[in-house]
């Protein structure tokens, strides 16, 4: 059981990585001059929007968490709605402690943002699509013995794994080589891309190793 | 309790550390002293010259030429200079200024290409100096103003200037720095963006044909940059350079056609390159230069070697000097370029001409050295000595030869010019080897030291928190060792075996000292077992990426927004961990409150970006507006809501402490200091504000009132030192900040009126057990009636009431020495700390919502590591930068508008304003040991009323805990400081590396070298304040000691 559901995270994920490869060549076929140190901003939309719609198409093809409980439409649009507000709220979340770092506050606002957007496709929507819009779930989950699936797991290694490739990012930006992708946000945009594909392949491989240590209590 | 040892080892490891950096800068930061004498045309140097051969406005030697252009081609390698028509492939520096090597070889006698070499350390500023001055100038020129980087010294610019010629410049605008106003006329472009490379040569093409056709002038010099530019920007390697180098023949050739007959070019390069562009270091590369000499007129009486001569660069200033007939610099130390002093008319009589100029040349010198021998000690008396032998040997010959009648021989003067030749080059060579080199003896050694500082520092805290410390095996003995270890050099040094200075001495006791510790620890401790980590690794990371910050040029120069982002880092990591670690119960209050202060430490580092100064080398960096002073504000509203704002800073400084002192009780005490608390504070408040109102623009509004305005000019600012001062007297006099009532009635009995209730909820009595104990005992069993018990209001922070009394009193010093609008940076810096305290007394505290750690006497790493970085970080918030002209130098000022007597009183006030976050951050150190303690109180006592309070408040110890455990009080304390002062070593210790490693950097002698200055200033002062802030406590304790020992006596009667 616990093999079969390892090779279905591993799956997941390298389609998860596909899509982020697919979102960075494809565009360059139909848009000219698209690169992703040139039009950075096309490029994270495009890179957020991907991972995005592969996330929630997978969550629902995957169903990794069935809830056994039938619900009405009414309820599935009102979840629905309370995510849209959960996603969005953790992008200004986002976008605040970014500017507490560092970032500049007024200029530079809409490349600030669509970083805090891409940040949190990399972690609140994982977090919504696994876990709904629930914060004490979320809050259990990102705790010491809180994870009680793999997927679970790999969710909080995925997340972890993005924000320190953002954080790392940063430490190239003050340098002098005026290389272009030293510019605001690309550096961090890409740590974390990097952190987040980093993640995606370590979380199965990690999983893997200490299959025989992990036990979930079921929830 | 034992405080003196404590003391007295906290010094012993500061004076460890001091004679480590004294060390290093001994062999780094290398000193020269700058003489103020000049020269002038009627020095008896060259009064043995026959004078009525002098044609009109020549000084010393008749001036060969009238006029002169110097051009100087930044960064004109001698390989770019260069010709050889046999290259097939020339690269694309090679083969480029052909039009030099058509020159000299079709007018030999009329042109020569030299080596130009260049002394140490080749950076363009310090070249220019060279060039004019003919000394070696070091890093440090004592007695330069460090505001701006004009040059004091006699130099060529001046001379000219003084003897009535024309100096006209165009180029680089470093020269504008250099000699402010000292051009007839000047045409400067800016210099300091490496990568425009055409904006200053373009300039300079602009005027300098028109200017040469004028005339108006005597000294030309046009100061190229593109070619040194576009090394730094693309290499020697690179077609720009080739374009470059071209553009510069092709304006030579253009040059040469504009010169009239009677005129000499000079084409110099400051310094050379390397393979990548870079210079700053003495590689060979770098070092190498190319000069060129033309002239219409012919110049040299033989033709030129085969292999080009080498010329030192300070030589280019007599020369050049004697050439143009003006008197030779005062402190130039180079030697005459000989082949250009040779006259017609056979080598008998070219010789006597050279040796006339080596006369002057040989008097000028040995005149400087002897006035600098007397200035400053850093040449040898044996060299000196030496060199006197040579000089007057040399001298002697000369006047013999000139007494003699009739032509002398040959051979004869040609040994007494060798004569003249080897004095001067030994004096140049004697003096660069005191100036222009590194010891990199002493640096390694410095590091060396300075690492084993810190390293004892490490085993020293971690030996403390076991109480079998033994100060007499670990302090007395290493004392010892160290005083065997001066005694043996300096015995060396009276009996004549060996040289030793101050610094060598001191450092040799550090090391002997340090050998002692380390062998009694090793020999008696088991030390190594304690391996248990203290260290987060959360806080080994954010120290490391410091560490690294100091090693890169750019991080040093984005230090003020790298430390804000590692204190984030770091304290948003230690609310994770601690929500990770589940010890954070969502959505509890005291939870809530966390994020509360995370929120207000994250919001405190941001906004402290606001107050940051620009340095050159971010060119579009802009200095934040508002550091400038409230007077240089023209719009009157905003100039008011500005100063209502700074005026309500000081109010909320003055309340902030009245509200805390209230809060725990101590406000009711009958001690001077609370006093002083109560009144003096809004005093200050006032004095401040009224000074602030003066300063920031009555005066134009109060012209009638000028002498008035004058007095409190001074009278305010001197009130406020005087009042800060009585503050401080006061606290370490009484700073026993406690209330005690005697309450023999029934304690049961409810009390009496709501009044005292309200006031009850206002002050925390501390019933002290142990002296309930000891007047129990003492006390009259007979008195069966009441509980004999003395609440003690205010005993459970008295400790910390004495340090922030002082803290804010030197908050109110500081903000006086600031420009008004940077009272708001005070402001975030008491929140942020504040608010940091807060957060490690949540997280170390033995507060009930959690596990507490294991030992609340030890102060964790990480707790020492933000408070380090809250420190430098302020450091920029407060608008300062690690380079001189950063400097406050208008502190010096406040309350002294006249000016100083002294230098003393200056250099204080300058280093108050600058160091004002390290002073306040050191001084608050024990706060980190205290507040954990002081935290104690309030969630329990507050709203529980349920609760039965008496036991209750016997178990609210707060600091009397630390009381009750004298020893492990000191050896928390000792541990404290320990630690803190390892966290600053290894700050200075990453300075150090890298000043070492990059030491032939492009940017050491303008990032590295001012960093490392302040990072060692920072660093004395940050541990004198500690040991003040530690001797605080301790006098606190001792006066606690005395008080309770009076009440029981007291109680007893
Ligand atoms: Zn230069
Ligand atoms: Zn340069």
């Amino acid at each position: 059981m616990k093999e079969t559901e390892i090779k279905r995270l591993l799956s997941a994920n390298v389609i998860c990585i596909f899509s982020i490869i697919v979102a960075t060549v494809i565009p360059s076929l139909f848009l000219e001059n698209f690169s992703i140190l040139g039009t950075h901003l096309t490029w994270l939309c495009i890179c957020s929007a991907s991972v995005g719609t592969v996330n929630i198409v997978l969550y629902f093809i995957l169903k990794p968490n069935p809830s056994n409980r039938r619900t009405s439409l009414a309820h599935k649009v009102a979840r629905f709605l309370r995510c849209c507000v959960y996603f969005f709220m953790s992008c200004i979340l986002f976008h605040g402690i970014i500017v507490l770092y560092g970032a500049p506050l007024i200029e530079s606002v809409l490349e600030t943002f669509l970083f805090a957007v891409l940040l949190s496709t990399f972690t609140t929507l994982h977090c919504l699509c696994l876990l709904g819009p629930n914060i004490h779930m979320w809050l259990r989950v990102f705790s010491k013995n809180g994870a009680m699936s793999i997927w679970d797991s790999s969710l909080q290694i995925t997340a972890m794994c993005s924000v320190v490739g953002a954080w790392l990012g940063a430490f190239p930006i003050p340098l002098d080589w005026d290389r272009p992708w030293q510019v605001w946000p690309i550096s961090c945009s890409l740590g974390a891309t990097f952190g987040y594909v980093a993640g995606l392949l370590i979380a199965p491989l990690w999983i893997y190793w200490n299959r025989k240590q992990l036990t979930y209590k079921s929830r | 309790m034992q405080r003196v040892p404590v003391l007295l080892f906290l010094a012993w490891t500061c004076f460890l550390f001091f004679s480590a950096i004294g060390l290093f800068t001994s062999g780094f930061l290398l000193m020269r002293v700058e003489l103020a004498n000049r020269s002038s045309c009627s020095d008896p140097l060259a009064a043995s010259l026959p004078g009525p051969r002098a044609p009109l406005g020549s000084c010393w030697l008749p001036r060969r030429f009238p006029k002169a252009v110097l051009v100087i081609i930044d960064a004109l390698k001698f390989e770019f200079a260069q010709y050889d028509p046999s290259r097939r492939e020339p690269r694309p520096y090679e083969n480029k200024l052909g039009f030099l090597h058509q020159l000299a070889s079709l007018q030999p006698l009329h042109a020569r290409l030299f080596r130009f070499r260049a002394d140490p350390p080749t950076t363009t500023m310090q070249r220019i100096k060279g060039i004019t001055t003919g000394s070696l100038p070091t890093f440090i020129d004592a007695g330069s103003n460090f505001a701006s980087y004009a040059i004091q010294e006699d130099n060529l610019v001046w001379q000219l200037a003084q003897n009535g010629k024309r100096v006209v410049f165009m180029g680089d605008d470093t020269w504008d720095g250099l000699f402010p106003q000292a051009f007839h006329r000047s045409y400067f472009f800016p210099s300091f963006n490496v990568k425009d490379l055409h904006t200053v040569d373009d300039g300079i093409l602009q005027h300098l044909y028109e200017t040469v056709d004028g005339g108006e002038w005597e000294l030309l010099i046009a100061h190229f940059l593109g070619v040194d530019h576009c090394g730094h920007k693309h290499g020697p390697d690179h077609p720009e350079m080739a374009k470059k180098l071209s553009q510069m023949n092709d304006m030579l050739r253009s040059l040469v056609d504009h010169l009239a007959n009677d005129t000499l070019l000079l084409v110099a390069g400051d310094h050379g390159m390397t393979g990548t562009g870079d210079h700053g270091g003495d590689s060979e590369e770098e070092v190498n230069a190319a000069l060129f000499v033309y002239s219409k007129a012919q110049l040299f009486q033989s033709h030129p070697p085969q292999e080009p001569e080498t010329v030192p660069q300070v030589n280019l200033v007599p020369t050049l000097a004697l050439l143009l007939g003006v008197p030779v610099p005062y402190s130039n130390i180079g030697e005459v370029m000989a082949e250009l002093f040779a006259a017609e008319g056979g080598a008998a009589s070219s010789l006597l001409a050279q040796l006339e100029a080596y006369s002057i040349n040989a008097r000028q010198v040995d005149r400087f050295l002897h006035s600098y021998s007397r200035a400053a000690q850093d040449i040898s008396v044996e060299k000196l000595r030496r060199l006197q032998d040579l000089f007057s040997a040399a001298v002697e010959e000369h006047q013999q030869l000139s007494a003699q009648p009739g032509a002398p021989a040959l051979p004869h003067l040609e040994h007494l010019r060798g004569r003249f030749r080897r004095y001067l080059q030994e004096a140049r060579a004697v003096c660069a080897e005191s100036w222009a080199r590194f010891h990199p003896a002493r640096m390694l050694a410095g590091c060396a030291l300075l690492t084993s500082s810190c390293v004892l520092c490490y085993v020293a805290s971690r030996v403390a928190s076991g109480l079998s410390f033994s100060y007499r095996r670990l302090l007395l003995y290493p004392v010892l060792w160290g005083v065997v270890g001066v005694a043996l050099p300096s015995l060396a040094h009276l009996l004549g075996w060996a040289a030793a200075d101050l610094v060598l001495l001191s450092s040799w006791g550090a090391a002997a000292s340090q050998c002692g510790f380390f062998w009694h620890c090793w020999a008696k401790w088991p030390w190594r077992s304690h391996a248990a980590s203290a260290c987060s690794p959360s806080a080994g990371t954010s120290l490391r990426q410091r560490l690294r910050a100091s090693g890169l040029d750019s991080f040093v120069v984005a230090e003020a927004q790298v430390a804000p982002f590692l204190l984030a880092s770091l304290v948003l990591l230690l609310v994770l961990r601690l929500h990770w670690e589940g010890r954070l119960e969502g959505g509890s209050p005291p939870a809530l409150r966390l994020l509360g202060l995370l929120g207000v430490v994250l919001a405190c580092a941001r906004l402290s970006a606001l107050f940051r100064q620009c340095r050159e080398e971010t060119p579009c960096c802009r200095s934040s507006t508002l550091l400038a002073p409230l007077s240089s504000l023209q719009d009157p509203g905003a100039k008011n809501s500005c100063y209502l704002l700074c005026l309500a800073v000081l109010a909320l400084l003055a309340w902030g402490v009245r509200r805390w002192l209230r809060h725990y009780g101590n406000l009711n005490s009958p001690s001077a200091p609370v006093l002083f608390v109560r009144w003096g504070f809004p005093l200050l408040a006032v004095c401040v504000g009224g000074y602030w109102a003066i300063t920031s623009g009555a005066e134009e509004a109060l012209v009638k009132l000028h002498a008035w305005v004058q007095l409190a000019l001074v009278a305010f600012p001197q009130g406020i030192f005087g009042l800060v001062l009585v503050g401080l007297l006061l606290v370490l006099w009484d700073p026993v900040t406690v209330f005690v009532r005697d309450s023999r009635e029934p304690a049961e009995a409810p009390i009496v009126s709501p009044s005292s209730q309200a006031e009850l909820q206002h002050v925390i009595p501390q019933l002290y057990r142990r002296m309930q104990q000891s007047l129990k005992s003492r006390l009259d069993e007979a008195k069966s009636g009441g509980r004999a018990t003395v609440a003690a209001y205010g005993l459970g922070s008295v400790y910390s009431a004495a340090l922030l009394i002082c803290l804010a009193l030197l908050g109110f010093l500081f903000m006086t020495l600031h420009s008004e609008r940077l009272s708001l940076a005070f402001l975030l810096l008491f929140l942020e700390a504040f608010a940091l305290l807060w957060m490690h007394g949540f997280l170390a505290g033995p507060d009930g919502s959690h596990p507490p750690t294991p030992d609340p006497f030890v102060v964790p790493w990480y707790a020492l590591i933000a408070w380090a970085l809250a420190a430098a970080q302020f450091f920029y918030a407060t608008g300062h930068q690690p380079v001189f002209p950063a400097i406050h130098w208008n502190a010096a000022f406040v309350g002294f508008q006249q000016g100083h007597e002294t230098n003393l009183l200056p250099a204080l006030l300058v280093g108050a304003n600058t160091f004002a976050s390290h002073i306040l951050f050191a001084a608050g150190c024990p706060l980190l040991l205290l507040w954990p303690f002081v935290c104690e109180m309030p969630t329990a006592s507050k709203g529980k009323k349920s609760k039965a309070e008496p036991p209750d408040r016997e178990e609210q110890m707060m600091e009397m805990r630390l009381r009750e455990a004298p020893e492990k009080f000191s050896a928390a304390l000792l541990q404290l400081g320990l630690k803190y002062l390892l966290v600053l070593g290894v700050q200075i210790l990453a300075c150090v590396l890298a000043a070492i490693i990059l030491r032939r950097h492009l940017m050491v002698w303008k990032v590295f070298a001012p960093k490392f200055l302040f990072e060692a200033l920072g660093f004395m002062v940050s541990s004198l304040f500690l040991l003040l802030g530690i001797g605080l406590v301790m006098r606190v304790d001792c006066a606690v000691s005395l008080w309770f020992k009076q009440l029981i006596l007291a109680q007893s009667r």
